[in-house]
Order: structure tokens, then sequence, then C-alpha cells
């Protein structure tokens, strides 16, 4: 297998884009990573995308935004994996490249919620349809029921759970792309609006529209589009049971520790190592159940990081400097990419205010559902 | 729904219809084909018992439409003396009290009515047991 | 003889009190409650309806029937607000009852006597020999329009007899019918609410047919009201089955364990038959027993029962009339009433 980099990214704000389409947000995305790679046609092109289908009612992504592009006939395809869509894309393009198949390939996700539609149920959907959603569950139900689970087992408290979202929108306040660029406090959190008990309306990351894309091709081949390339040094997935109940322990997402020990090996690293990381804040718990997993922090040990500043911008290991999902916004195909971008950008040192120090080795993790699947991908600067 | 998805779904949410493990003995529900345990294909019909203990559980308070006019409900996670975990909401009682360890009685329920004129769909719900 | 071999039957447990509705609609609580001797009624929630009522009531039947649900050739539920215009609340029941396939299954509608009357069909198949097990249920959820009378006694339940030849509970001994049309009560297709001719259900509805029902059953059997230990009648409101039980010549003792309504309010198919099934959750062997329903349109089925001494052994075997109407309860606002009986328009 041939290493890979990414050379090029590129990417819409994330938020309510009411003039934006789908294959506007796309578009957008797109371009901006050819323009900085000065490329003007690709080997093949991986959308991630949940939903499509249900959100606007339009399948077959591939063909459609590849036409979009002004560049039908070249190979397109959707793939899915609900929240994960996007992690899930760029390990498909890392494949084509790897293996020898294409020598330029675009990775992109895209999501558009916000143009009507029962999102909950949609949303709802990555869930287990015949077990979970029958009965009437949400999916920050299914978070706060982990939520619960985490409480009852490890003593966090809805402080732990809220200091996430303060330390998750001070670094968004940063980030002239994210949705909600002003910091919130811890009060302001704990008393807003309940959405499934203990998850309020300010653990919950929002529903936005937006799309991310990244350009990839083989390390050796790096140079004609960027003196600043950023090595794939690992991309790897897990999936765990789908209903809640079939896990073992709720309170544990397995999918994420798979994926992260299968990155890792296959890295030759460990969680000691990162400089920088972004795991999949969907809601708050998500990011205390992600840091456990990855190895950041010892199992049940995920509450005291935010509040300690150890995964604060500044911190051992700052974790989300882009925002993450709650500050930065969650179209949910989009995530996926969106994150390898904050790493990209961390590794050739272009955060801008939200730069981390000499950071080189950074891992971003992707997950989908209530953590059926997961996607790691670890970046390492040239 | 689709009526065909709903009619085969019947056996499992009428009646608890679950499969039983033969090599290992484990209980899934609803049934499955390959043991998730052992991913053995040989596997014996079963019935869980109607009733059970809370796993976990949450209220939910902002729904799905069709289930707008019921929040907050208290939706859980239920463990059954075959081991089985099944999802439920728990109801007749304050939402807030379905807490883990809560000792349930599985009653046949309404889950939702699609809208004025599709299909009304049943299944298993949660009672505090007395 | 045919006989009943289990019963059983289910209360929902929210209720809203005489009090809370006559507030809403600016009246003087104290006198709906001496006028129509109602105090609360149970109301069902947003995932309760026929169906789930059969279900629960029709298991504890089988519970104390103690036999194998595939050996019950027919069921039969009477209901006026049965939750589909067309698709029988009987096959969902008979799925969930683990009953069938080879079963005979319909829906019965009479007003407030479809129970009675799906329990009359049920026992003469048995008596017949045609089946060997029949179940009969009468349950309802049925709407009392706002502002209405009948909004203090509409209210939610059902009980279920399963009828066989051997190892009976209670012996049916005689039953009497008595039916003409008399349009006191009614609800033409598509609308919500029932519509009733105020005064004219009292003589010449209620009162005519459950006091021909009841001695027409006494003729044929030669029985006097004084061979009862218990009587039990439809109870539209808690006024009604005391002043036809007394006009009748029974007397207060003997009705009082079947008049649940004060409490239950009327649960239209289910009302008569919860009553007779708290009588069975107390009754000595060798009591004799008399029901009579009333179904508005109109009509009474009349019968006499007999309890044996298998009773008392096999009644602990599923929970009691009187645990469901005095156990743990949720009492509603008149808001939450009107949400839960879908009071409240929304849009599709």
């Amino acid at each position: 297998m041939r290493e890979v980099a990414i050379v090029a990214a590129g990417m819409t704000k994330f938020g309510e884009l009411w003039g934006s389409s789908l294959r506007d947000l796309f578009v957008e995305a797109a371009s901006e990573a050819l323009t900085m790679a000065r490329a003007d046609h690709v080997d093949a092109i991986v959308v991630g995308n949940m939903s499509a289908g249900q959100f606007v009612g339009q399948e077959h992504l591939g063909p459609l935004l590849a036409d979009h592009l002004g560049m039908a006939g070249t190979p397109a395809m959707r793939v899915e994996s609900a929240c994960a869509s996007g992690g899930a894309a760029l390990h498909v393009g890392f494949l084509e490249v790897a293996s020898g198949a294409c020598d330029l390939v675009l990775a992109a996700g895209v999501e558009k919620m916000n143009d009507g539609g029962d999102v909950t149920a949609v949303l709802a959907t990555a869930a287990d349809q015949e077990t979970e959603c029958y009965h009437g569950i949400t999916f920050p139900g299914l978070y706060a029921m982990i939520a619960r689970a985490h409480m009852a087992a490890h003593g966090t408290t809805l402080e732990d759970l809220s200091a996430v979202a303060v330390k998750n929108h001070r670094h968004g306040a940063l980030n002239p792309k994210a949705q909600f660029r002003r910091t919130v406090t811890l009060e302001e959190v704990m008393a807003s609006s309940m959405v499934a008990d203990p998850l309020r309306l300010l653990h919950c990351s929002p529903v936005s529209d937006g799309a991310a894309a990244v350009l990839l091709c083989p390390l050796d081949q790096a140079k004609r589009y960027t003196d600043r390339p950023v090595k794939i040094r690992a991309s790897a997935l897990g999936t765990a049971p789908m209903a809640l109940a079939d896990r073992k322990d709720p309170a544990f997402l397995d999918a994420v520790q798979l994926s992260a020990e299968r990155a890792y090996k296959s890295a030759g690293i460990g969680p000691a190592d990162l400089h920088v990381v972004e795991v999949h804040d969907c809601f708050t718990i998500a990011e205390i159940c992600c840091i456990e997993a990855l190895g950041l922090v010892g199992p049940g040990k995920g509450r005291d990081a935010a509040r300690s500043g150890l995964t604060a911008l500044g911190g051992k290991v700052p974790v989300n400097t882009s925002g993450g999902l709650k500050s930065k916004g969650h179209p949910v195909g989009a995530t996926g990419i969106a994150q390898v971008i904050e790493i990209f950008e961390q590794l050739r040192g272009e955060a801008g205010a939200r730069q981390v120090k000499d950071a080189h080795i950074g891992l971003a993790q992707n997950m989908g559902g209530s953590g059926a699947s997961s996607v790691v991908h670890i970046l390492e600067r040239v | 729904m689709p009526s065909p998805r709903y009619w085969r779904e019947i056996p499992s949410r009428f009646r608890l219809e679950a499969s039983k493990c033969r090599k290992c003995g484990k209980v899934s529900f609803p049934a499955r084909k390959i043991c998730p345990g052992c991913r053995s294909a040989e596997h014996e019909p079963t019935q869980l018992s109607r009733t059970g203990k809370v796993v976990t559980a949450t209220t939910v308070h902002v729904g799905p439409d069709d289930f707008a006019m019921q929040t907050p409900y208290a939706v859980a996670i239920v463990e059954t003396p075959e081991r089985a975990r099944l999802m439920m909401q728990v109801v007749d009682c304050d939402p807030p009290s379905v807490v883990p360890g809560l000792q349930v009685a599985f009653e046949f329920r309404r889950i939702r009515k699609e809208g004025h004129g599709g299909i009304l769909c049943y299944a298993h719900k949660g009672v505090p047991a007395s | 003889m045919a006989g009943i071999v289990g019963y059983g039957a289910f209360i929902p447990r929210n209720r809203i009190t005489s009090e809370e509705i006559a507030r809403q609609w600016g009246k003087d609580p104290a006198a709906i409650q001496r006028g129509l001797l109602l105090k609360e009624k149970s109301v069902p929630g947003l995932d309760e309806d026929t169906i789930t009522i059969s279900v629960a009531a029709g298991r504890a039947a089988l519970d104390r029937a103690g036999i194998d649900p595939s050996r019950v050739g027919a069921l039969y539920i009477g209901s006026e607000s049965h939750p589909y215009a067309v698709k029988p609340s009987g096959t969902v029941v008979i799925e969930a009852l683990g009953i069938g396939p080879s079963v005979h299954v319909a829906d019965f509608e009479f007003a407030c006597k479809a129970g009675t009357e799906a329990m009359f069909v049920a026992l003469g198949l048995v008596e017949s020999g045609r089946v060997e097990y029949a179940m009969g249920i009468g349950a309802d959820t049925s709407q009392g329009a706002p502002n209405d009378a009948l909004e203090f006694s509409a209210s939610a339940g059902g009980a279920a007899y399963l009828f066989g030849k051997a190892d009976l509970l209670a012996d049916v001994k005689a039953t009497y019918s008595y039916t003409t049309d008399t349009p006191d009560f009614w609800r033409r297709e598509g609308e919500f609410y029932p519509r009733h001719g105020g005064r004219f259900t009292g003589e010449p509805a209620y009162f005519k047919h459950v006091t021909a029902a009841t001695r027409g059953i006494l003729e044929r059997t030669g029985l006097k009201p004084t061979d009862f230990r218990y009587a039990v009648f439809h109870m539209p409101n808690g006024k009604f089955p005391l002043a036809v039980g007394q006009a009748l010549g029974f007397t207060k003792k003997q009705l009082e364990t079947g008049w649940l309504v004060q409490t239950m309010g009327n649960t239209y198919s289910g009302s008569s038959p919860t009553g007779l099934a708290a009588i069975l959750d107390e009754a000595a062997a060798g009591d004799l027993i008399l029901i009579t329903s009333f179904g508005s349109g109109a009509g009474s089925d009349s019968f006499v029962i007999e309890a044996t001494p298998a009773l008392a052994e096999r009644r602990g075997r599923a929970p009691t009339v009187r645990s469901m109407l005095d156990g743990p309860r949720r009492y509603l606002t008149y808001g939450q009433y009107a949400k839960y009986r879908e009071k409240i328009i929304v849009n599709e």
C-alpha cells in the first residue's frame, strides 16, 4: 500500500444556510479544495452523507455532485455510516489512493438539514429502527441513557457534562467557520431547556447545513499540490451492536475503542503521542466517553478532563479546538471531513487563534449513531 | 409504517417471541438468525417473561412528531429474567421515577397512531410492578 | 351446561374527579355528585384503547382458566369504541393472547351492551359443542362530549370471560335477552361524540329494558330476588342501577359489591361485566349472581350465574377489580384529561 497525503481542504461555514442547497454546499467546499491544490480534475469522488434521501428527497449523490462540479464522467459514489459518513468517505478515498487505483481523490461530506421535515425522526434512523425508534426514543434520548449510565457508574455530574460545552464554545468562538461563535457560561448551559433528561439544549450539537472536502494523493506526488502535505498514518474503523440494549456496557463506546486500537496499531503510536485531537461530541457526554475509549484518559475518568483544562486549548491534549460539533456545528455527513480539516490546519500551522504549538501528530474520531460505528484517522505533519 | 413490515413483527411485538442459541444459550430479542455471541446459526424459539428490571432510562422531552402529545415520557432499557435486554417506554408513573433497578411488568399498549388514517402500532410498555 | 372457566378485568390507572370536570364548566361539584352519585372516573392514556384493555383482561382470564390459549376456538369483543372503523379488534387481541389461527373472531357493537352480547354468543357456542372454549370481552374507551352530563361518567375499562364446559369457576344457569328499537342514544359514522335523548334515556330506555330482562329471567328460572347473593346492573351513572335494583326488589347489600361506577365511571361495554368480575372476586361457592346489562338502541342481556368451589381456588391468579380501582393511580387536571382524550385540535 502506498502512503497517502492530504494536500488541500475546503469547507463552507456551518450553520443555518438558508440560501444554499445541498448542491451549492458541496460545490462551494469542493471548489475551495480544488482551487487550493490548483487541480482541475480528480480520479474519483467519494461523498459522505447520512440522509439526503430523507432530508431533501435526493439519493444518488455521487453522479449528481460530480455533475455539479463539472466533472460528469468521473467515478463517484456516496458512502454512508450515519454521523460517521464523512470519516467513512475519507477511509474509502484513502484506500483508493493507497491501493494504487487512483492518484487524486476528492473525499467530501455534505448535509442539508434545514429544508423542513421532522429532523428528530430522520436522525433517529441512525439508531435501531425496529427495537429503538419504534418505541419513541430519540437520538438525544439514547445519549441521555448513556449519560445516565455513566453518571451511575462513574459519578459524572451535570456540571461535568456542561463543562464540555463551555470549553468547546470557547474554542468555537475562535473559528470563523463555526455555527456558534459566542462563549457560554456553565450556568447558562445547565439552565437551558430540557431535551432528554439529563441532556439540555446546550448539551446537544445543533442542526446544521454544511460541506467539507479534502484532496488525497500518494505522498510522493504531494509536492505537485502543496509544499505542506499532511500524511494519513492510519485510517481505521470499528463497529458495535446497533441497539444500546445489546451493548456490553451502555456507558462505554466499544466501537470507538476498536477503531482507535486499530489506528494506533497501524500507525505504531499510542494516545500519549497525540498533540491535538478532534472527537465526536454530538452530545457533551459523547466527548467524555470518546476520550475514555481513545485512551486519552482512563476508563470512567473522562468527567474531569474539560473542567480541569486537560483537554482545553493550552492544556496537555487539546480536544476539539475547532469548537467540536457542539459549537462548530454538525451537518452530519460533513462532520468527519471537517474534523480532519481541523487537524490538517493545526499540523500545517494554519489554525490561527486556535493554533496548538508544535502540533505534528493529530487524531480525528468520527462516530455514527449512538456509537455503533466509529472511524479514526491519525495524521502527521511531513 | 408499511403493513407487511408491521405484520412480520407481530410475533416479537405482541408475544415477545425471541430466539435462544442452542450452542451458547444466549437469548436474543427480537429473534436472530446468527447468534451475536458465538455466531452459531442453530436457534430454538423462546418467549420472554413479561417482567424486567430497568438498566438505564431517560425522559424524552422533545420527541418525534408521532409522539409529540405524549412528552415528557420515560424510555428505558429493561432486562428480563432471560437476560435479554430491550428498549421500551415506562408509563403510568412520573417519568423521573424510572431509575435503574426499578422492577417493571410488561403491558400491551398502543405505541403510535400513524396520523388520522394510518395503521395502529402496538407493543409492550413497562409499568412499575407493585 | 357451560359456564365461566376464567375471567379478568382491566381498569386504566388515570383518574379525573367529577369536581375537576365540574370546575371546568362552572358547575357545582356537590350538585353533580348528589345528582349522579359519581366521584371520579378512569381515563385511558394516549397508549390505551379497547384493544389494549381487552388484552390485559383476556390475559387475566386465561391465567385464571389455566388452559393453553390455542384451545380457545372463538373470541368476541363488544365495544362502541373499537379503534378501527374497519378492521377487527379481535384479530389483534388473539395474536397478543397466543390464540389461533384456528379460531373464529368477530367484533360486536350494541352501545353499552356489546360486552354481554359477546359473552352471550361465546357461551352459546360452547354450549352447542361447536368449540371447546370461547371468550367474550366487553371493553370501551368511550368519549363524553364536553360540558355534557355524560362527560362525568364516560370512562375506560373492560372485562373478559372465558367459557367452557369443564372446571367451571361459575356456572351459567340461564340467560334472557330483551330488545326493542328505542333511539335513546346513538352515534353516526364520522361523529366524534355520541348524542342522546336526555331524559328519554331513563324510563323508556334503561329502566324498561333492564326491568323487562330481569323479570324475564326470574320468571324463566322461577327465582326470586331473595334467592340471590349478588346483583349487578349496567351502570350509566351512580343512581340508575341502585334505583332499578331496588325497584326490582334487590337490597343495597346485594348491589354494593358490583356497584363500581362511583369511582370507575361508566365503562360502557365493560360496565356490568366489570361489576360481575368484582363480584366473582369475592363470591363463595353456591352464591347466585344476577347480571343485567343495558345497551342503548336498546336492549338488555340477563344472566343467572352460580359460583363453584373452584372459584376461590383459582381467582388469586390475577389482580382483583378492587386492587385496580383502589391501587396506584394518577389524578389528572382537565387539561391533561383533554390531551389524553384527544379533545385538543391539532393539525394532521
